[in-house]
């Protein structure tokens, strides 16, 4: 026989609601836990939601953020902060730090004298310096850009929530939602906990990662579906059970492949994109756990229609064998 | 289900295979692109240097030419949102329409009385009368001015709103008119910038539309967005005015109709000018680059007949008093016209360098942007970091599809070598299809492609554990497969269809990165599903027909 890699075996038969309330305790918690690292911690904003100029400077030669820090602040340009930028890419001679500054103006926009101004202030701290990239956001687009986002992730539930009502049941449909939901705010959680750099491609990040969540929450329905079709009699927990449990490998199997091409890209993609990536692995991560632990346990307690074989009467009726046909 | 009729067959790899020459070009993108930028070169100037030559022959005709797109992230270049002040235009309507609707008052002097502007909001013009009782004649001969609006959605309404009480008339643009007239400003203002971006002659900008009064300009391999705002951002509006006096004072009290510049190079030194200009720059027909009798930069233009026959009969009926060459609201110069100025061309000279005086005729040739605009959002990337990037995109995108590969064929032996090769097919339709349309690639985009890799194996993955559970339960090895495949199926749509959803939204309500993000994740779904679908079954069918195993093991 040949080699094969399983990281599930062939048969299993765990029992995935054994621990329902735990596992399903565990996620509320999480949620409620993100909704208040969200409140009180706050999101790191970048400049695509908050406004203001960033500059990504590059320079040959190690150098202090203290040394940057000192001669920003004697320019008084407003509220700046500096971060050093590490990569393994980068090698010995490529030092890279972003500035941020906040928005000092209506248009929010760094004027070029200012910008002059920054670049001959670090060239008396370090003269090789030089600007790789400058980016400023007004608080006008910025606003409308948190608005859009908010809507973009709405629109992309909503959406999502019709086609699955559509072609499986309501209660399928409110299972996906709260699980994407969980997601979700799953995501946003952890980047309130690390203070990590939430843009615009974060929001992308975040509809993929929804897109994916659902996908992997519609094939274990669409077996759900058959099974509950296959075994009319069986208990609905049992059916689910039996579901999960043959969906297993390919849940692992597609998480483990996305895991896999996601972690190469966040470990050789550069740092420019690092927050991306990390975002949609999580995502990935988040949304295997609750494609088990969240969706299945919605449909559960919503209860579900059992019989699937009527979907009207003319054919039910064709259905019946001929010996049991009432005579004409 | 497992018989695959021949055309059948022949298409699919036709199509891969139409791919497969599609993504070519982009093994060769400098050569590819050196050859494109050729071609248009030649097309745009006329002329066929050897270099172009050259360069058009490294890569032959006959074979696609189609690039993938690089976006700023990846290329470098300056990026610019622009908000164009539509309601600056309503003022100078406003402007304009006062000589005509004067001139129409005092026909009727001897109903109405005197008449006389007042100072008014910018965007009102409000004239007094002193016959008060009169007012609603006044009204009617100012409707007689009106037009009808011409727009789709405004059709049959009046272009001004008109109101008459005591003894003032108020005239405003109505509101059907400002709509089209905003549709009007933000569609010139983008033509002007396209000329403009296309004298400098840089690779394929993106200039459009976003919104109501919004104009996004992307320009791959200029240095700065401070250079590109310089270009576009000046509104670069030439106009001629009488001048009615100079002095020193920036507040001076002014008649209606009459505005305060500064002076250009004399400090502190104010010119009182009448509002209504005798020429624009729009009268303008060629403006070029040139140096004055002192050996100055200076800048040649040529008005086209109807502004030379109006500068003419202007300068000739008032020589010996001065008027003012205005740019943007400072007064360039106020020579005193000596004679009468019919040839229709001129001069204009002042401080200015060479490199200032070619842009300005450039900017003057392009025409003057109807309004202002600020600038929302602006982004420089460095070349330096878009390489950088390309290189780390390209790393990871091979890592990620080895990683792939290896843990595909680990886990499913020859079927895994099968889902294999449709991941690599769908890299290169996603590549081919995008050179086709030419859309652009992004960071994000290539983490969507590296992502597509990992989710691409996904179908696969349904039918492959199907197959293993259609064999387990004792099926012969061509039902398990065909039964693998046809049980799958629904489960393979009803995933793609919900990440096409969310690819979907991200497109209409997305911008740049994401948009481009959005893009590419969409054509790798149906690339995704048509080589995991149609590939893969064919690539099982003929393994089937050759080796016609009676036993499977997966």
């Amino acid at each position: 026989m040949a080699f094969r890699l399983k990281l599930v075996p062939d048969e299993t038969n765990v029992n995935f609601f054994r621990w329902q309330w735990l596992t399903f305790g565990i996620s509320a918690v999480a949620m409620v836990g993100s909704i208040f690292a969200v409140l009180f911690m706050g999101l790191n904003f970048g400049i695509d939601f908050k406004g203001g100029t960033t500059i990504r400077t590059e320079s040959p030669a190690a150098f202090e953020v203290g040394d940057y820090r000192r001669v920003l602040d004697d320019l008084q340009i407003g509220d700046v902060s500096i971060t050093e930028v590490f990569d393994p890419s980068f090698g010995e001679s490529k030092h890279v730090a972003m500035i941020r500054i906040g928005t000092t103006d209506e248009t929010g926009s760094v004027t070029p004298e200012e910008l002059n101004k920054v670049e001959a202030a670090l060239k008396t701290v370090d003269p090789q310096v030089s600007f790789a990239a400058v980016e400023s956001v007004g608080p006008k687009v910025s606003g409308e850009l948190i608005k859009t986002a908010i809507y973009a992730v709405g629109a992309a539930t909503i959406a999502i929530m019709f086609y699955i009502w559509l072609r499986f049941e309501w209660q399928f449909a409110i299972g996906a939602v709260v699980s994407i939901m969980h997601d979700v705010l799953l995501t946003v959680g952890i980047f309130a906990v690390f203070q990590l750099k939430f843009d615009l491609t974060t929001i992308a990040a975040l509809l993929t990662t929804l897109g994916y969540s659902v996908n992997d929450t519609v094939v274990v329905f669409d077996r759900l579906r058959e099974n509950l079709i296959k075994f009319k009699a069986m208990p609905l927990i049992d059916v689910m059970n039996l579901t999960v449990n043959e969906t297993l490998s390919r849940t692992v199997m597609t998480a483990v492949t996305t895991a896999l091409a996601l972690t190469a890209m966040y470990v050789f993609g550069g740092d420019v994109i690092r927050g991306f990536v990390f975002a949609m692995l999580w995502g990935v991560f988040v949304g295997a756990y609750s494609t088990v632990y969240v969706a299945k346990n919605i449909v559960l307690w919503l209860g579900v229609k059992r019989d699937w074989s009527k979907p009207d009467p003319k054919e039910a009726k064709d259905d019946i064998p001929a010996a049991f046909r009432d005579a004409p | 289900m497992l018989q695959i009729p021949a055309w059948k067959r022949v298409l699919i790899l036709g199509l891969i295979a139409l791919g497969l020459l599609f993504a070519m070009p982009n093994l060769f993108y400098g050569k590819v692109e050196s050859h494109n930028d050729a071609i248009a070169n030649m097309e745009r100037s006329g002329v066929e240097t050897p270099e172009d030559l050259a360069a058009r022959a490294a890569w032959p005709d006959w074979l696609p030419s189609g690039l993938v797109n690089l976006g700023l992230d990846l290329r470098g270049g300056a990026h610019l949102l622009g908000e164009v002040h539509v309601a600056d235009v309503y003022k100078a309507r406003m402007d304009s329409l006062w000589p005509e609707l004067r001139d129409a008052l005092v026909a009727q002097r001897d109903t109405i009385g005197a008449v006389r502007r007042v100072t008014a909001p910018d965007g009102q013009l409000i004239v007094e009368i002193s016959n008060a009782e009169q007012i609603a004649k006044a009204v009617e001969i100012a409707r007689g001015l009106a037009v009808p609006v011409t727009s789709i959605s405004g059709a049959g309404q009046s272009d001004l709103d008109i109101k008459g009480s005591g003894n003032r008339l108020t005239v405003q643009l109505s509101d059907a008119e400002k709509a089209a007239t905003d549709d009007r400003t933000v569609q010139q203002s983008l033509e002007i910038i396209r000329r403009r971006i296309d004298e400098v002659g840089t690779r394929e900008p993106t200039i459009m539309r976003q919104g109501a009064d919004r104009i996004l300009i992307q320009v791959p391999g200029i240095g700065s967005a401070e250079e590109l705002k310089q270009l576009i951002g000046t509104t670069a509006k030439l106009t001629f005015n009488p001048v009615v006096s100079r002095g020193t004072d920036a507040n001076a009290r002014v008649a209606a109709g009459q505005v305060v510049l500064p002076s250009m190079d004399e400090q502190g030194v104010y010119y009182t000018l009448e509002q209504s200009p005798v020429v624009t720059g729009e009268d303008l027909t060629d403006a070029r680059p040139s140096f004055d009798q002192n050996g100055q930069p200076s800048v040649d233009f040529r008005f086209g007949p109807t502004g030379a026959k109006r500068f003419g009969s202007y300068t000739s009926s008032n020589i010996g008093q001065p008027f003012a060459i205005v740019l943007d609201n400072q007064v360039i110069s106020a020579p005193v016209i000596r004679q009468a100025i019919t040839t229709g061309s001129g001069q204009i000279s002042g401080s200015m360098d060479v490199e200032s005086s070619t842009r300005l005729a450039v900017l003057l040739r392009a025409g003057a942007l109807p309004a202002e605009m600020t600038f929302l959002e602006e982004r420089t990337i460095g070349p330096e970091l878009g390489q950088d990037s390309i290189d780390a995109g390209r790393l990871s995108s091979i890592i990620a599809t080895v990683a792939v590969v290896a843990y595909m064929i680990a886990s499913y032996g020859l079927f895994g070598v099968f889902a294999s090769v449709a991941v690599i097919v769908n890299v290169i339709l996603i590549l081919s299809i995008m050179s086709m349309m030419g859309a652009t690639l992004t960071l994000p985009g290539i983490a969507g492609i590296v992502l597509t890799v990992g989710t691409a194996v996904d179908a696969n993955v349904i039918i492959y554990e199907r197959i293993r559970e259609e064999l387990r339960r004792g099926k012969r090895v061509v039902k398990a497969i065909d039964d693998g495949f046809s049980e799958a199926m629904s489960a393979i749509i009803d995933a793609n269809v919900t990440t096409f959803i969310a690819a979907m939204v991200m497109f209409f309500l997305g911008s740049g990165p994401v948009k481009g993000f959005a893009v590419t994740l969409t054509i790798g779904l149906v690339t995704s599903v048509f080589t995991a679908i149609f590939l893969t079954r064919l690539l099982i069918v003929l393994w089937l027909d050759w080796r016609k195993p009676k036993q499977l093991v997966l």
